[in-house]
């Protein structure tokens, strides 16, 4: 049985790997500081769909992602591991959403794309850690959710098994089709890309990125290999009602962004000889801090 | 009255901590309002959970009980909570941000059109004015949870719509009880009619869920290892070493991607948070998502090689030096003098 499926991914700032360079002086973010990169839980996501293709041949892979134009990035990376298409959701006028307005988009998209057998997302995102996207989009497209997806232990056409990782143990749950998969960090690691399909799909483009193409030789070949060319979809693609998308269809307002700055405690300073070490272990059982 | 809500989640026949230290947080919201506190509890057999909600000060709790509402599944849980909530008509919904409050609150948030801010490490009323449109809005919850890794903190408000939802993680909000007599109102949900409509499409074939072995929350002395700890084996040492002092022993997410350590020790903004009496901090730097999870430690000694580790900028005592060769003189002086 082959199996259509949507995985949900998006391009995220390094945060893990935060210098000193990352917040600028005024003390907000340095966002050029950061590396742009695959959202860590959607590579595992990817990498169960790419598991289920394995095992179900005929199986299609989209992958939808959402972001300014350089997040075709995403889809590149997806290609070069064996997904088979992908869209990518860009508009100036999405911009600023938070979980609400975002799931919105992504369902009104998901709906364009037609019918689907699973969709497959990271559990959350590093850049906000919300966990929000995923359920919400469940909702709108009004169909049941497994999060906290480990693995796909077996799938057939009118249902799918999977083992999710809690905080203190392990659930196997089964459900119908389709169904909303949120996969987990602790999830098997997305495979590295291939170099064959590497050399396919390096010059994959979106019709933003062809428009800046210097080389009008190769634009053309991208044009004539249907392939090669991944698909926008903007507003005017969607059905959406303008109340519900940006920043005026999200009912979470920033009031104020502080950056953490600790100031200094006055703190005693010991160094690695016994005479400190010995006074301090004193102290501490002398004021009972230690038993 | 819109009042404060908090969502009671059942793990292992008890009311799980972290959302009796929301009905706590819930408590002082609601007193700061005028309004109450209300408490759901969803689950079977709910009788014995009363008694751990009612100390913490709930005016009212609603129980939803029926079989097919323990364990935990999403629609059936988000259809009764959905149905309590067009009852209650709540201002401020709480939820614990676990498995089941971050699967769960989403979902509820996206079918009332409301926002949600997960993570919360602190909630505060207060009034908010809109930049654009000069809208003032009185006693709002600012909803403050850090962001982009923990570099930055940010104060997130739903003016225009109701109710305000926040999730919050375990360890966060501390836990008080007001009296262990605390006289609340049942109120029982008619469950079957909610639940004949509701589409059981995931079915639990198979559930192990451990008991806790480890419990930093309660522990009230940590010692927590970071990278510079190197191994596993350096691990094994600094166990040792904590269990002569009776400490608990944390990681921070450093050691615990390295495999040093298990992802139920790690201390941070992804892990648990923590405020012990003492807290001991072995090679780790200070980063900010560690920092978050255990600023508010009364006491924090920090042991680093680099005496300009950030880390040392929030301890009370900084000893600069090897790891290897400071805890074993703190073992051996503390066996010396504890006599």
């Amino acid at each position: 049985m082959a199996f259509k499926i949507i995985v949900l991914a998006k391009q995220v700032p390094d945060t893990r790997n935060v210098g000193n360079d990352a917040m600028k002086a005024d003390g907000t973010v340095n966002r050029s500081a950061l590396p742009a990169i695959f959202n860590p839980d959607d590579l595992n996501a990817l990498e169960q769909a790419l598991q289920i293709k394995e095992k179900n041949p005929g199986s299609e892979i989209i992958i939808l992602t959402m972001g300014p134009p350089r997040a075709a990035d995403i889809i590149r990376e997806s290609l070069y591991r064996n997904a088979d298409k992908g869209y990518l959701i860009t508009d100036r006028r999405f911009a600023g959403a938070d979980t609400l307005a975002t799931s919105y988009v992504i369902s009104k998209a998901i709906e364009k794309i037609g019918k689907y057998d699973i969709i497959l997302s990271g559990r959350q995102a590093i850049d906000g850690d919300t966990a929000q996207v995923g359920p919400q989009t469940a909702e709108k497209l009004n169909i049941p959710q497994i999060t906290y997806a480990e693995e796909i232990t077996s799938i057939t056409k009118d249902k799918i098994t999977v083992k999710r990782r809690l905080e203190r143990g392990v659930e196997e749950v089964e459900c119908t089709l389709p169904v909303l998969l949120t996969v987990h960090g602790s999830a098997k690691a997305c495979r590295p890309k291939n170099a064959k399909l590497f050399m396919k799909y390096k010059h994959a483009k979106t019709p933003t990125e062809l428009q800046t193409l210097d080389d009008d030789y190769l634009g053309q070949e991208i044009k004539n290999k249907a392939f090669l060319n991944i698909e926008e979809i903007s507003l005017d693609d969607l059905d959406c009602d303008l109340v519900k998308i940006g920043l005026a269809g999200s009912p979470t307002k920033v009031k104020t962004i502080q950056n953490v700055v600790h100031t200094a405690k006055d703190s005693m300073k010991l160094e690695d000889n016994d005479d400190d070490i010995k006074s301090l272990m004193g102290e501490l059982i002398n004021n009972h801090t230690l038993g | 009255m819109n009042n404060v809500l908090v969502y009671c989640e059942i793990e292992e026949q008890k009311v799980a901590d972290v959302s009796v230290e929301l009905l706590s947080k819930g408590r002082k919201l609601a007193d700061e309002l005028k309004c109450k506190l209300e408490a759901v509890l969803i689950g079977e057999n709910l009788d014995v959970f009363d008694k751990m909600v009612k100390p913490y000060g709930a005016d009212i709790i609603y129980k939803a009980e029926d079989k097919r509402l323990y364990p935990y599944t999403t629609l059936p849980h988000t259809a009764i909570f959905e149905n309590i909530l067009e009852k209650s008509q709540p201002q401020i919904v709480l939820v614990g941000a676990t498995s089941i409050g971050r699967d769960l609150a989403p979902r509820i948030a996206s079918t009332l059109k409301c926002g949600l801010t997960a993570d919360c490490t602190d909630l505060v009323i207060g009034d908010y004015t809109d930049a654009k449109s000069k809208t003032e809005y009185k006693n709002l919850l600012y909803q403050i949870r850090p962001a982009f890794g923990g570099n930055i903190v940010a104060t997130i408000v739903n003016p225009e719509t109701k109710p305000q939802m926040a999730t919050v993680r375990e360890g966060v909000m501390k836990r008080e009880i007001v009296a262990d007599d605390y006289n609340s109102e049942i109120i029982s949900i008619d469950v079957k009619n909610i639940l004949d409509k509701v589409n059981f499409a995931v079915k639990i074939i198979e559930r192990h869920i451990e008991p806790r072995k480890v419990n930093l929350t309660g522990a009230q002395i940590i010692v927590c290892g970071g990278f510079g700890i190197g191994s596993k084996d350096g691990f094994a040492q600094l166990k040792d070493f904590a269990k002569t002092i009776g400490a608990e022993i944390g990681a921070s997410r450093a050691a615990v991607d390295a495999g040093f350590a298990g992802h139920e020790r790690q201390v941070g903004q992804t892990g648990v948070t923590v405020r012990p009496k003492l807290y001991i901090a072995v090679g780790i730097s200070g980063a900010i998502q560690h920092t978050a999870g255990m600023e508010e430690s009364s006491q924090i000694i920090s042991i680093n090689n680099d005496p300009e580790a950030p880390i040392n900028q929030i301890a009370d005592i900084a000893i600069t030096g090897d790891w290897n060769s400071v805890i074993p003189k703190m073992a051996k002086y503390y066996r010396e003098q504890s006599k």
